[in-house]
């Protein structure tokens, strides 16, 4: 799925040369569950833009599904984000003036979808995360949760091969950041790809696998199977409070 | 298709805005046909009044010193040597005051003429009749009134019969011509026509100065001129004295005007042009500002697929969008203008088709040149920044 070989992305600040992240290996099989966890300003965030096609690196391989994505052009990295790559967001990013239907149905335009396909397409999505009741309703109509439910029918429905999510709870109280997690859960057991980047280690606690990512150098955790997975996220956070009280 | 639909949803989304916006073109497409329209209207006006007066007249000027081989006579012969000449009259022309009774009129237009003058204008009569060829010959004291000559002086349009006193010798009226209207030249009923003869001695005029010909037709216009050339080439080296003549062709002259009128219509048009580009640029102020604006949107369209074209059209077609709506909008405003407003306001305008259709394509085209610069920078934000602004 992922195949990144001393990966180097610098940014010049104040005349000095920073490594946002040095020399990165990383592998990601597919229906891997991987966290990246680290601190801010340790580079996660870079590594999932440089991971969603956002961003190219300044040096090394990336490989996404058999494809070498260094040369690609801009058009060709949209393309690619819009048929791999389902992005979730901690501010979950639905367009206001459009309905959650409407948001859903954004990344199949794109695609060149027809109207009716589009349209059914995107109420399956929304049905499968327990959204189509709302399916007629502006994100301000819509709880934090039901918005993030949004963000991720939008990034399921055109069924990508990775689901890339930068803090998907973090906007949300704990109880639905629980919901929310569990779907992720749900999703991983149906087979998808995903790629979760938290600083929050009781939400990185559910995934197969944690990437701790300081200063632009990766740690890897040990593989944890599910039952432990489980077991240390409601040890770590026994009331379903997050460690830090977002 | 897609992309006028997200266009009509961005432009509905802040109506009073793109109103505003709108604004600018509705008034650059509303000034450049309403004015576009009362160039072309004044034009038309103005020709309608000079074919008024015939374009198929020939007005001759001849200056000579003493013995001036132009007479009466000769004037006469002219008109009946060839088939393209229908009429020929000697006219002069004089301003003075006329009194009838207590009343002094001051604005009449005073010419001399013979018979042949009313066919070339054109005349016909309301009472009575025109100046006949026994009046020039026997020096008649007669004349034939305008309508407004003639109520000036006697507050009657039938004022035949009545008499009227000019230099101190007393003129019967014999006529009043149906109301003729204005023209270029001025008024054409404040005239006083007298015969020819006897207006040589009123304005102490002797001999012939200026006469108009008519020819048979406006199409043989140039076989008449050359007919009076000939006579008048002819007629002056038969006689001693030094002879100069030109002749001056209505169409010509038509010719000229036309130029000049299309030439302010041209000026105009430019005017409201400006008008339409301050417009567009009006378009391409709103637009970066709803660029920048919508940084994150174009953010998050990016993440999730849209190309930098995506982009592109998107904002291209809004602007596209707001100007060919403002420059539709506009046009029909004008066209209510034309059709509703120029009896009220008694100005003749010619909506014109083609101008219509110029107007649009002018609109279409400010939408492409100003909104293509904000389009472009809109596709041309960084996902990854776009999506951080806030």
């Amino acid at each position: 799925m992922i195949t990144m070989n001393d990966i180097v992305k610098r940014y010049a600040i104040g005349g000095e040369s920073i490594y946002a992240l040095d020399h990165v290996s990383l592998t990601v099989g597919d229906g891997d569950y991987v966290a990246i966890t680290g601190p801010s300003g340790s580079g996660k965030s870079t590594l999932m833009n440089i991971i969603g096609c956002l961003d190219v690196s300044d040096q090394g391989a990336y490989e996404l599904n058999g494809r070498r994505i260094e040369k690609y052009s801009s058009r060709q990295l949209a393309h690619l984000r819009n048929r791999e790559i389902g992005f979730i967001f901690q501010g979950f990013n639905l367009l206001q003036k459009l309905t959650a239907l409407e948001n859903v149905e954004l990344p199949l335009i794109y695609q060149k979808v027809g109207r009716a396909e589009r349209r059914r397409r995107a109420m399956e999505a929304l049905q499968n995360v327990g959204l189509a009741e709302r399916a007629q309703h502006k994100p301000t109509e819509l709880s934090g949760g039901q918005q993030q439910r949004c963000a991720i029918a939008r990034a399921l429905v055109t069924e990508p091969t990775l689901i890339l999510a930068d803090e998907p709870t973090g906007n949300l109280d704990s109880r639905t950041g629980v919901e929310i997690l569990n779907l992720f859960d749900e999703l991983h057991q149906a087979g998808h790809t995903i790629v979760l980047i938290t600083h929050d280690a009781g939400v990185a606690a559910r995934a197969q696998r944690v990437i701790h990512i300081v200063d632009g150098k990766i740690w890897e955790g040990k593989p944890i199977t599910d039952t432990v997975d489980r077991a240390t996220a409601e040890e770590v956070n026994p009331d379903g409070i997050h460690p830090d009280g977002v | 298709m897609e992309s006028i639909l997200m266009a009509f949803k961005a432009i509905r989304s802040n109506k009073m805005r793109s109103f505003l916006t709108m604004l600018g073109i509705i008034i650059g497409v509303l000034s450049i046909v309403v004015l576009t329209a009362i160039g072309q209207g004044t034009n038309a006006e103005i020709i309608k009044n000079i074919e008024g007066m015939g374009t198929n007249l020939l007005s001759v000027t001849v200056r000579a010193r003493r013995n001036n081989p132009v007479t009466l006579d000769s004037i006469q012969k002219m008109a009946s040597s060839s088939d393209s000449v229908a009429y020929a009259a000697p006219i002069l022309t004089s301003s003075g005051t006329v009194k009838a009774n207590l009343i002094q009129y001051e604005d009449g237009s005073l010419i001399a003429t013979t018979p042949g003058y009313e066919k070339i204008r054109g005349w016909t009569l309301r009472y009575g009749r025109f100046i006949t060829n026994p009046d020039v010959d026997n020096r008649s004291f007669v004349a034939v009134l305008g309508q407004e000559a003639s109520v000036e002086l006697f507050g009657t349009v039938n004022s035949v019969g009545q008499t009227f006193t000019y230099k101190g010798y007393t003129f019967e009226v014999v006529g009043v011509l149906n109301e003729i209207g204005s023209t270029v030249i001025g008024s054409g009923d404040n005239l006083i026509i007298f015969p020819f003869t006897l207006g040589e001695r009123l304005f102490n005029s002797r001999g012939i100065s200026s006469f108009y010909v008519s020819a048979t037709s406006a199409d043989v216009i140039d076989d008449t001129q050359a007919t009076v050339k000939n006579y008048m080439d002819r007629l002056i080296s038969a006689s001693t004295s030094s002879t100069t003549y030109t002749i001056n062709n209505q169409s010509a002259m038509l010719e000229a005007l036309n130029k000049s009128t299309r030439q302010l219509t041209l000026m105009l048009a430019g005017i409201a042009a400006i008008s339409l580009l301050v417009g567009g640029i009006g378009i391409m102020n709103i637009m970066l500002v709803s660029v920048s604006e919508r940084t994150r949107e174009i953010g998050i369209r990016k993440a999730i697929g849209a190309t930098r074209a995506n982009i592109l059209s998107q904002f291209l077609v809004e602007a596209l969008t707001v100007s060919l709506l403002g420059g539709m909008i506009g046009l029909a405003l004008s066209w209510f203008v034309c059709e509703f407003l120029q009896p009220v306001i008694g100005m003749t305008m010619v909506f014109s088709p083609s101008v219509a259709l110029l107007a649009i394509g002018f609109s279409v085209g400010i939408g492409v040149i100003f909104g293509l610069y904000p389009a472009n920078k809109a596709s041309k934000l960084r996902p990854i920044e776009a999506l951080r602004y806030e």
